[in-house]
């Protein structure tokens, strides 16, 4: 039975870069999985059987120097809604389709953006660490965060994930601007009490709370940089969670330590994890989390079972429910 | 400098008591006398003194302060829990009791779900992660519980019970409630929360189980064993109401057995634990130091409502907050 299954690259069977036991189940259920490590030390073997590149954060990655390993590819399956880390019209070229797994991650995103967003503004890390310090001997009186209800949140980016951040955000009763190339519709805007920002120079002056989600693009790396945050109100946090380079890290540094802004939440980083000897480890008013907007049991397994789909069509030639096309696409 | 203005008792500016930024609002209509000078003047500022503004618990109203003050009209309390007051022996003095409801509920609702939030999607473990010397790549096994979707069990559903409802609509959960009374129809539709009569059935039903009560001789150790063991393994425990609402030796039980995915508290009992309690150090525990209301913005509504109720009383006017023994 095993070798009618499709073969599938896949970057390591179990250990950490690899899949949860639970995840690599399902990819067994329909592939004839092959390991990087295994492929590089028999691709003459196991390249040729090659079908199917399954890509999870970022890995295998999808490099000429792989990719000519692979004559019979179909399809790279990347797991997740960005494609930045892949060169679409180089795949492309190869004769090779790509598929990334859009609306399954757009909640676990959006729930993360808005668990960055309060756990900055009520400074839950520092008061866990308080709480459970060997010398805490009294409860402080002077942990004091900032109002979440009634406060504005600016959304850069309001496509899915962004739009969700903003009915989550509407629960706080935040006022909640937004800034995207395309405004939304009206019945968009009102349904969430969203006010469009055409300028996102508008958008920061008046925010709170600025949560990042756009893709990363040319037009979007660097998006928010030393100009913009000065922009910003110094009581003002920024929450990132698209790509770490949309926002100028350096810049990021120089304004989190002048008090330019309060604070800032980041699931993203550019690189990931940045060097351990990065200023963004060490300041007190910036919170890290290791990439882990999609990291539930629930969504993982969403992500996989698409980025299947995806394969098998792929493979057996039909038309793939997540292909990535970058002329005309539509806007999320 | 001697003024008019009525003489109000505190516990202290800084430490335990105000911060230094709310002192503007008490000085601007009290004469403010601290509990430490006090102690040195009881004999001649006692009988000055016609209010006691009482924040963090402190200065504690026990017999062997009150009977020092003969004049006192009011206590007044910041924050809307008064667990910690005798009402029936405060309100025998003649004495009455006002505490400060509303102003605290978005705050408190804030941090629930900022606690909810946290726990489910490992926040703290990620940012140790994070920042690690240690670590050199991006580990794929810290995964979370999804929030969006999922059953939220609200028991307590006051005003803070009921704003943490209209939160956890937003991510599209499945509101139960159980309370002592029920809602109305409005209400429950406003976030679409259904009521749960028994509170096994909402403990049995709940991914994330919410603490919203009153602290009361009903709710004390309301959430034991039995409760703990009708929840299901996957389920995160939030507790932002008062540490004796959870028999915290119970609790610990089930978090060490996987009874309960994990716990969320902003209280405990005591504040702070001892710091040999098994509480801090599981991994699967987030204790805040009770922060629900800390926001400079709430923090300053609060005094302003505690100095209202209290001029009110002082003024035989109408008192906004009072809180009256059964």
């Amino acid at each position: 039975m095993e070798e009618e299954k499709t073969w599938a690259l896949v970057s390591e069977l179990g250990g950490e870069f690899g899949y949860l036991e639970e995840l690599s189940d399902i990819l067994k259920q329909h592939f004839h999985l092959v390991s990087h490590r295994d492929l590089l030390r028999n691709p003459a073997l196991y390249g040729p059987k090659i079908q199917v590149l399954l890509i999870w954060k970022y890995f295998p990655a999808a490099e000429p120097s792989l990719l000519r390993l692979l004559p019979s590819l179909k399809v790279v399956a990347s797991g997740g809604v960005g494609i930045d880390h892949l060169d679409v019209p180089f795949i492309n070229s190869l004769g090779v389709k790509v598929a990334n797994t859009p609306g399954v991650v757009s909640n676990a995103s959006a729930d993360l953006a808005m668990g960055l967003l309060l756990a900055s503004a009520r400074k839950v890390l520092e008061g866990h660490q308080i709480a459970v310090d060997p010398k805490t001997i009294n409860l402080p009186q002077s942990l004091m965060g900032v109002e979440v209800t009634g406060s504005t949140v600016g959304i850069v980016g309001m496509g899915e994930i962004g739009y969700k951040i903003a009915q989550r955000s509407k629960g706080f009763e935040m006022k909640i601007l937004y800034h995207n190339r395309t405004r939304r519709c009206v019945a968009d805007e009102r349904a969430v009490g969203a006010s469009y920002c055409r300028s996102l120079e508008e958008l920061l002056r008046r925010s709170d709370f600025v949560v990042i989600a756009v893709r990363l693009t040319p037009a979007t790396a660097g998006l928010i940089g030393h100009t913009e945050l000065s922009l910003m109100k110094p009581t003002a946090t920024l929450v990132n969670i698209s790509r770490g380079q949309v926002v100028v890290q350096d810049a990021l540094v120089e304004a989190l330590q002048s008090g330019g802004i309060r604070a800032a939440a980041l699931d993203v980083t550019h690189p990931e994890p940045l060097p351990r000897d990065h200023p963004l480890l060490s300041l007190p008013n910036v919170l890290i989390t290791p990439h882990i907007g999609i990291n539930t049991y629930d969504t993982a397994r969403a992500i996989v079972q698409r980025m299947v789909a995806n394969a098998v069509a792929a493979v057996k030639g039909r038309p793939v429910p997540n292909e990535v096309k970058l002329q005309g696409r539509s806007p999320c | 400098m001697e003024d008019n203005k009525p003489w109000a008792l505190i516990s202290e500016v800084g430490g335990q008591g105000y911060i230094e930024e709310v002192m503007d609002i008490l000085k601007q209509h009290f004469h403010i006398i601290c509990h430490k000078d006090f102690l040195q003047n009881s004999a001649v500022q006692g009988p000055k003194i016609q209010a006691m503004l009482m924040w963090n618990t402190f200065p504690a109203a026990e017999p062997s302060l009150l009977r020092l003050l003969p004049s006192l009209k009011v206590v007044s309390n910041g924050g809307v829990g008064i667990d910690h007051l005798d009402l029936p022996y405060i309100s025998s003095l003649g004495v009455k009791v006002t505490n400060t409801p509303d102003v605290v509920s978005d705050a408190t609702a804030d941090i629930a779900m900022g606690l909810l939030l946290a726990s489910a999607r490992r926040i703290v473990e990620g940012h140790q992660l994070a920042v690690d010397p240690n670590m050199t790549y991006l580990s794929q096994s810290l995964m979370g519980v999804e929030v969006t979707g999922s059953t939220m069990g609200i028991i307590g559903m006051g005003r803070i019970g009921c704003k943490i409802a209209q939160r956890g609509k937003g991510f599209d959960m499945r509101i139960l409630y159980h309370n002592r009374t029920r809602r109305s129809v409005e209400d429950e539709r406003a976030v679409g929360a259904s009521y749960r009569e028994k509170v096994d059935d909402l403990l049995k039903e709940s991914d994330f189980v919410m603490l919203a009560v009153n602290l009361t001789p009903e709710t004390t150790a309301l959430i034991s064993h039995r409760e703990l063991s009708l929840m299901k393994p996957t389920a995160t425990l939030v507790n932002i109401s008062r540490g004796p609402v959870v028999d915290q030796d119970a609790l610990v039980k089930a978090l060490r057995s996987g009874t309960i995915r994990a716990a969320a508290l902003d209280v405990t009992h005591p504040e702070p634990l001892p710091r040999d309690h098994p509480l801090l150090s599981l991994s699967n525990v987030l204790i805040t130091p009770h922060v629900g209301t800390n926001t400079y913005t709430t923090t300053r509504k609060m005094v302003q409502k505690m100095v209202d109720n209290a001029l009110a009383a002082l003024n035989g006017q109408s008192i906004p907050n009072e809180v009256k023994p059964k």
